[in-house]
């Protein structure tokens, strides 16, 4: 019998919270690491994703991951959040659960955004993060949580590895890839407007994602405690062993290095926090530093122009958390998960791989599909121009640091003799 | 002697400087000004607030060429600021009466060729 816990219920409440609040972190972390001109469009691009994909997650894709259905998609039973009501889902009521759930939606989305800053279209990338939370997100997730194949399968991702973070990351990779690189890509510098931003980020980032790891215990119990201490533990080392390899590589500690190994750390941790000991998440986090390490210094040597490394962050940082959920998982810390290579299980990591695989495969498909498809319609980028103005200008009508200087006031009276908005849209279009 | 002034579009001031690097121009000095040079009016809003954005960024470049470099650096500025679009700037050529260069006291000519580095 099924019975709400009071002190479930208020944990929850708070973990949700904490997640959202990921979403905005996440715009000052990529908001800081792009130029001026494109900052509040880049920022933007995370914010609108509370919108839309909050409204898609509540009206269609909740009942696509979690309302009863076959292995590869859910119902639709809860669509429009019919039957979701303040009845026990576990041991809290079956709203929250469905907000909780719904935040993990959005920030998933969001980060996807990293990769085509300062060059896509606004307009197109909602449509684009509407359509791929529908049809990419909605699967996997039920994939793996919502009584899908993988879950059948035995597939360890406490809090959304797979899901979230090697999904988002493959699918930025080949939105990249089918975008094409920012006119300035490789020809000038494209520095970072504002490096606190990005640290501020980081650490609103970590804050939130206690109640990303600790909260996917959906209780206040031991197994929250575990995922807490070792969201606590291994962005730490992450952190450490990150700025250790910018010294020896560099000779400087940067502090752009330093937000991004936390973050790296944090993506890595995510599959195994309530899998794996607090020691194992420290070893975990300080490996996990070295492939997205590495992978961020050759990305920018190609001509992928994956501008923020969402690839190499989350993708890489996603894959090297589930392979390694699948060597360090303890059944003595969580019953309810498996031991993995380490423990006399090398099975487990068989099944990580394949959770990996079939996700990363999955996404990279249908992503890329959904933009082929998309841009048979409309253009998905700006004109070379308008890449040069800027995106906040030519797609907001705002400057982040506007100086009012030479600016002149329009009265509503006025109006019908002012000019016309430049129109964010229509002119800008490419030839496809 | 010439000071040659040109008023770009910043987001043309990186292509503008690889063109007069290749052209063997050095030495320059760059400001951010605001200016308006008849460009169709940007209408920004902010809280309901709309706004005619009436100057615009700009940035301004100074150079100080000898004779030989003037045609070469217009060519330069010219070729490489242009976007066709209402507002890409202007070119104003001066003529200088003297020049000195502060570290060795150099004058005139001698003053504007580019410093060989000693070692």
């Amino acid at each position: 019998m099924e019975q709400i816990n009071q002190a479930d219920t208020a944990w929850m409440l708070v973990s949700t919270a904490l997640v959202l609040l990921m979403t905005p972190a996440l715009a000052f972390f990529y908001g800081g690491l792009v130029r001026n001109k494109n900052s509040l469009n880049t920022m933007m691009m995370s914010f609108v994703a509370l919108g839309v994909v909050g409204v898609t997650w509540a009206v269609l894709a909740y009942s696509l991951v979690f309302s009863e259905g076959g292995p590869l998609l859910g119902g639709l039973a809860n669509l429009g959040l019919a039957g979701v009501g303040v009845e026990p889902k576990g041991t809290i009521p079956h709203v929250l659960f469905m907000a909780y759930q719904g935040t993990f939606a959005i920030i998933t989305a969001a980060l996807i955004s990293g990769a085509v800053v300062e060059r896509m279209r606004f307009g197109p990338y909602v449509a684009f993060i509407v359509l791929w939370t529908l049809l990419v997100y909605a699967p996997v997730a039920h994939w793996v949580w919502g009584g899908g194949w993988l879950m059948t399968r035995g597939v360890l991702d406490f809090a959304g590895g797979t899901v979230v973070h090697i999904n988002a990351g493959v699918s930025a990779l080949v939105a990249a890839l089918v975008l094409g690189t920012r006119k300035d890509y490789g020809r000038q510098a494209v520095l970072p407007h504002n490096v606190p931003f990005t640290l501020l980020g980081a650490g609103l980032l970590w804050f939130g994602w206690f109640g990303f790891n600790g909260g996917s215990a959906l209780a206040a119990n031991e197994l929250a405690a575990l995922a807490f201490s070792n969201t606590f533990l291994a962005p730490m080392a992450t952190l450490l062993v990150w700025t250790l390899l910018d010294y020896f590589r560099t000779g400087r500690a940067t502090a752009v290095g330093a937000a991004t190994g936390i973050v790296v750390g944090l993506v890595a941790i995510t599959p195994a926090a309530g899998f794996v000991s607090p020691g194992s998440a420290l070893a975990l986090g300080a490996l996990a530093a070295f492939p997205s390490y590495f992978a961020i210094a050759l990305r920018s040597r190609t001509r992928i122009d994956d501008s923020l490394d969402v690839f190499a962050g989350h993708g890489i940082g996603g894959l090297t958390g589930a392979l390694l959920t699948g060597i360090l998982a303890q059944k003595v810390w969580n019953g309810a998960g498996n031991d993995g290579l380490l423990y006399g299980n090398p099975a487990q990591l068989g099944v990580q791989a394949l959770g990996c695989l079939s996700s990363a495969a999955y996404a990279a498909a249908m992503t890329f599909a959904i933009l082929k498809a998309m841009a048979f319609v409309t253009a998905l980028r700006v004109v070379p121009r308008t890449e040069g103005v800027g995106m906040d200008v030519s797609q907001h009508g705002e400057e982040a640091y506007a100086s009012g200087e030479g600016s002149i006031l329009i009265h509503p009276e006025m109006a019908s003799s002012a000019p016309e908005p430049l129109p964010a849209f229509t002119p800008q279009v490419a030839p496809r | 002697m010439k000071l040659i002034v040109a008023i770009i579009r910043p987001d043309r001031l990186n292509e503008v400087l690889e063109a007069l690097y290749l052209a063997e121009v050095r030495g320059l000095t760059a400001s951010r000004v605001l200016g308006h040079g008849g460009e169709t009016e940007r209408v920004e809003t902010y809280r309901g607030t709309t706004v005619k954005m009436d100057l615009q960024e700009k940035v301004r470049l100074e150079i100080g060429v000898s004779e030989p470099f003037v045609e070469v650096t217009i060519k330069a500025i010219l070729g490489s600021a242009r976007t066709g679009d209402v507002g890409d700037g202007k070119v104003f050529v001066l003529d200088v009466e003297q020049v000195y260069r502060i570290r060795t006291g150099e004058k005139n000519e001698a003053a504007v060729t580019p410093a060989v580095a000693a070692n």
